[in-house]
């Protein structure tokens, strides 16, 4: 626990040379009172920092085939072992957070900006308008969201572009529907009629007044989001809808040759697997930990671990 | 009641409607030099005229919807591009073992859910609530396809014991046909336990510290009797209404564990058509999918209604 309560101030605390800023005080303090946030924001740094160093953590490149060297298990060399091309699985893995990181982040941007978009103008302009799209992103919802995703990927083709475009498509909809509800709820605040009062424009309004109160809901929805989209991410290339071959993606390391020699090489499923779901579940912590604190009507509960 | 019932009703239709139109639209995403490809890798057809003309892209769009529509209603969805057989026979034979699946996936998350969901709540804040919610917090974090290998993997890596791969048919042993599922729909069952339990465990905490509920304690009676009778049932009322979302997370979870069992149900019959850019079949489990999901959660709402006298429609 100390451990982790240590991590974090460093990395958000490092900019302002050695004096304690206010910020970091707090950030400290909320880390020792969310103890799985932080682990789970420690996660998240560190595999935000594989993603950006690949190349200089990675001992060998992603496919490099090391001679003499196929199917060994972990060792002080290898440390996850290799697998049957005889390539060194940690470099893979390391490699596969750019992949988990990339897809994670820009379907966010995606679906925060086209959730924003949709969610804030049905809630403004109301009527018959609202109405309509509401019920375009109830029939959107209405998909699960692997078989809609994997139907899009059809008709898009597989790769990395069209995965996020599915990905975020599909997850700007419920989303959306969050954020309708904010923007509404912020609509009905005094000040935005004094603002109307005062003739300021639409684009005023829904600039100055409405998105600064909807901001916290769109900032926690992203955060909860990225555990959600990593983990669809790895489903989609576990059933081959990801980054072509040879390039590693967590989930692509798990199917084909990782679960054709999973039984004389174990190495080669267990360790894509432990780091989805450490880094799912780095993401689901966080985010649960910033729901608590920056919104509590939208409190959940699966982060309250002292409650 | 009936006014709510018949107004739950009409709502659902556009949905439906809107939900059609993106079923029927996905296909018309491709580009056109995908018809070309699929055309020459696949050879659905004798030239690229006549791919065209499968798709049923030859004609106006609006034209088209109208008449896909109107063959959908009277139960016809095409036939295969790949094996020429019909898409309404092909779903027949595969949604009985995909329903068997999520069922019996139901059951266990419910069964697990609930019932740890009330220990936590009970022995809130002692070790057993602690283990609860981090195991339910870790059955959320680790994918299906995750757990699933792992469960195969590790007793035949300690005990050399690995489940058997071949699908038994209904038809050749009814009892074998039904455990076989037993595995698979654990591991599909164990997100939504987590997530049923959570709610459990919260909704559970609320009512505890309900008025009536003190009464119950005052009267004397037995831990068993308040928690379990009084408080329970009005505990499990929200959890009724999230068994809708978890039908929906069943379904899609279904097509990966499918696809790791060689289970031949829907969810595999849907990869493979991907894989193949079988259109027909695509739109058609689509379709099927969304109904099922559509109607699930209408019958959500409304038993919703029944079991709680509070909410008046």
């Amino acid at each position: 626990m100390a451990k982790a309560v240590d991590t974090i101030p460093v990395s958000r605390a490092a900019t302002p040379a050695l004096r304690v800023s206010p910020t970091a005080v707090r950030v400290l303090r909320q880390a020792w009172r969310k103890p799985l946030g932080a682990i789970g924001a420690v996660i998240v740094v560190v595999l935000v920092l594989l993603a950006v160093f690949a190349d200089q953590i990675a001992p060998y490149p992603y496919d490099h085939a090391i001679s003499g060297a196929r199917m060994k298990p972990p060792s002080a060399q290898f440390w996850m072992g290799t697998d049957n091309l005889a390539r060194d699985i940690w470099s893979r893995v390391v490699y596969g957070a750019r992949i988990s990181v990339t897809v994670g982040f820009a379907t966010v941007a995606l679906v925060t900006l086209l959730a924003t978009l949709v969610g804030v103008s049905s809630a403004y302009v109301g009527g018959v308008y609202d109405i309509a799209v509401q019920r375009v992103v109830d029939a959107w919802m209405s998909f699960p969201a692997l078989v809609i995703i994997l139907s899009m990927l059809a008709a898009l083709g597989p790769g990395l572009l069209n995965l996020i475009l599915a990905l975020g498509i599909l997850g700007a909809a419920g989303t959306s529907r969050v954020i309708r509800g904010a923007t509404l709820a912020a609509l009905q605040h005094p000040y935005v009629e004094a603002a109307r009062a005062l003739g300021s424009g639409h684009a005023r309004i829904v600039m100055r007044h409405v998105l600064p109160n909807v901001m916290a809901t769109i900032i926690i929805l992203a955060t909860v989001a990225l555990g959600t989209v990593i983990l669809a991410e790895s489903a989609l290339s576990f059933l081959g809808f990801g980054v072509p071959p040879p390039y590693p993606s967590w989930g692509g390391m798990l199917s084909g040759s990782g679960r054709s020699f999973m039984y004389h090489a174990p190495w080669m499923a267990l360790c894509p697997g432990a780091a989805i779901s450490l880094a799912v579940f780095g993401f689901n912590m966080l985010g649960d930990a910033l729901r608590d604190l920056l919104d509590p009507r939208l409190r959940g509960g699966s982060g309250r671990m002292r409650a | 009641m009936r006014r709510y019932v018949f107004r739950r009703f009409i709502v659902a239709v556009p949905s439906l409607l809107i939900a059609s139109l993106i079923v029927f639209t996905l296909p018309r995403l491709i580009p056109g030099d995908v018809v070309q490809l699929m055309f020459e890798e696949k050879s659905y057809a004798k030239d690229i005229e006549e791919m065209r003309a499968k798709l049923g892209l030859d004609r106006p769009i609006a034209v088209q919807y109208v008449e896909w529509l109107g063959r959908v209603v009277r139960g016809d969805l095409g036939e295969s591009l790949w094996t020429r057989q019909s898409v309404v026979d092909e779903l027949g034979r595969r949604l009985p073992v995909t329903a068997l699946l999520g069922f019996e996936a139901l059951a266990v998350a419910i069964l697990i859910g609930v019932s740890i969901g009330i220990i936590a709540a009970v022995r809130q804040d002692g070790p057993l609530d602690f283990v609860a919610r981090s195991a339910a917090i870790l059955g959320l974090s680790i994918p299906a396809f995750v757990m699933a290998i792992v469960i195969i993997l590790l007793p035949a890596i300690w005990w050399g014991w690995s489940p058997v791969s071949t699908f038994v048919r209904f038809s050749d042993d009814p009892a074998a046909y039904a455990r076989q599922f037993a595995l698979p729909a654990t591991i599909l069952g164990i997100a939504s336990a987590a997530a049923i339990m959570r709610l459990t465990r919260g909704m559970l905490l609320e009512v505890l510290r309900q008025d009536y509920v003190r009464t119950a304690w005052a009267k004397g009676l037995r831990e068993r009797t308040v928690v379990l009778k009084h408080s329970l049932k009005n505990a499990v009322i929200p959890v009724v209404t999230v068994l809708g979302l978890q039908v929906a997370q069943i379904a899609g979870g279904a097509v990966i564990v499918e696809t790791i069992f060689g289970i031949p149900g829907m969810g595999q019959f849907l990869v493979e058509a991907i894989l193949q850019r079988d259109y027909p079949v695509i739109q058609g489990i689509n379709l099927l999918i969304v109904m099922i999901i559509v109607a699930t959660n209408l019958a959500v709402d409304l038993t919703y209604a029944l079991l709680d006298p509070r909410i008046r429609y």
